[in-house]
């Protein structure tokens, strides 16, 4: 267990090999409770949202998610959250625990201007990412009624507890996503656990998302980065006028800054970490070793002119240094015979 | 992983490395099991290359695990005359047996007195209590 933004964070359980093989072949089961939520609600909620998430809100179904950048005017990234649309004006939004309480500030700090009402509901919502092949199989044997597809959301009973069931997840693989009480989380675990996810802790975590390609808040993501350098450009609808398009759309024109956020491999060994210079610019912000593949994977910032796939460049890893590789995403793909196909 | 193990037919340092003194002016190094559960599973060896002079007490191997790199030191001094290529393919051999198919390398020593300032068994793991 280690410490992070007031929370005991389970790193590991049986190791994160093994962990990370369970999500990649049968099912994983994550607390992920850390993550924090707010509700936005009222009959402006989304005239709210639309203000203050990059993403396109009012395309967001009842019962649907969205992902999202919460940028500041100048385009610089406060946060990365999924929405989920609970109702035609109540909305809840996931939130990284290290930025939950200044997201909960600047949603605050803008609501005023509309006849919508901003809830801090992290303490009411536990979090239990089940992820893997085996995952929604799992969840349903447990559950009353059939799972919410892929990035939808519904209220279901599972293991005898009401709770929201997400389709989404943070591995790459399909799943679901659990808020539920607190108080029930523990036997909701115990439950999912017999039934054959393995526990699975935040260094599995890591692994998985960095093999998908989803962005770290604080790795790859950081108030000095706007999302067209994180190739976050999707999530921005600036026609929506949300806080900070301008910025945005200035980078999605001129070109953002002089850096792109890519994938990459390393290719004669080793293993690139957070922090390690590129050489002749740049830096990477997550790396580690795939356990999918066998081999130093990352993301990292490098000047936008050799951002294509296949260019190739090095990392100085602590004054040595590693020829590594751009690469299209994700950096692990699953074939038919669910071994990796990787481009 | 295997079960902590100290076999009292090493010698140790204090930073968590081993010799095994094999005759005729030769050693084998590797890391202990402190060290390998420290690490966590291991996942990428940087080795010397055979023929490379290596100094006690200083850094002449890079173990990476996936959460964390960290250098080896060397328990001796002297020149390499072997390193254990499997490592390559197969470098959970450090967890999974860290004194036998675990070793890393086999040195020609330059002064085998050294092994005088090394730890027996009970000296190493009085350090880890």
């Amino acid at each position: 267990m280690v410490p992070f933004a007031g929370w005991e964070m389970p790193v590991q359980y049986d190791g994160v090999g093994a962990e990370h093989e369970a999500v990649r072949t049968t099912a994983g089961v994550f607390d992920v409770s850390h993550m924090g939520e707010i509700e936005t609600s009222g009959p402006q909620a989304l005239d709210l949202l639309q203000r203050l998430l990059s993403n396109d809100v009012a395309q967001i179904p009842v019962g649907g998610a969205q992902y999202s950048v919460l940028c500041r005017e100048d385009g610089g990234v406060l946060d990365d959250l999924f929405t989920y649309r609970l109702g035609a004006d109540r909305f809840l939004t996931i939130t990284n625990a290290a930025n939950h309480e200044r997201d909960v500030d600047w949603f605050r700090r803008w609501a005023p201007e509309f006849d919508a009402t901003v809830e801090d509901v992290a303490d009411r919502y536990a979090m239990l990412a089940v992820q893997g092949p085996r995952a929604r199989e799992i969840v349903q044997a447990a559950s009353d009624r059939p799972l919410p597809a892929r990035m939808t959301v519904g209220e279901r009973t599972v293991a005898g507890v009401r709770m929201l069931v997400c389709g989404t997840g943070y591995t790459g693989e399909d799943g679901v996503e659990l808020l539920l009480p607190p108080a029930d989380a523990g036997r909701v675990w115990d439950d999912i656990v017999r039934r054959g996810a393995k526990p699975a802790g935040l260094a599995a975590r890591d692994t998985l998302r960095l093999e998908a390609c989803f962005h770290l808040y604080g790795n790859d993501l950081s108030e000095d980065r706007g999302p067209i350098e994180a190739g976050l450009g999707w999530a921005c609808k600036e026609d929506t006028g949300f806080i900070g398009a301008d910025a945005v759309r200035g980078a999605r024109v001129n070109g953002a800054g002089s850096e792109r956020l890519v994938p990459f491999k390393i290719t004669g060994g080793g293993i690139a970490r957070q922090g390690n210079p590129v050489v002749g610019g740049g830096v990477v912000t997550s790396g580690t070793h795939s356990p999918s593949l066998g081999i130093g994977v990352g993301l990292a910032y490098v000047p936008s002119e050799r951002a294509e796939p296949g260019t190739s460049f090095e990392i100085d890893v602590r004054g040595k240094l590693r020829p590594a590789v751009v690469t299209t995403k994700p950096l692990y793909v699953k074939d038919s015979n669910g071994k990796d196909s990787d481009g | 992983m295997a079960d902590a193990s100290y076999p009292d037919d090493l010698l140790y340092h204090p930073e968590h490395d081993w010799a095994r003194i094999d005759g005729d002016g030769l050693a084998t190094f590797g890391i202990t099991w402190f060290a390998q559960d420290a690490l966590g599973e291991v996942v990428f060896i940087d080795p010397p290359k055979v023929g490379t002079t290596i100094a006690a007490g200083e850094a002449y191997a890079e173990v990476e695990s996936v959460k964390a790199v960290s250098d080896v030191v060397a328990p001796m001094s002297g020149e390499v005359v072997a390193v254990n290529a499997a490592l390559g393919d197969g470098p959970e051999a450090i967890n999974d047996d860290p004194y036998g198919d675990g070793w890393l390398v086999q040195v020609r020593l330059s002064d085998p007195s050294e092994r005088d300032g090394l730890l027996d068994v009970a000296a190493y793991t009085a350090l880890l209590d």
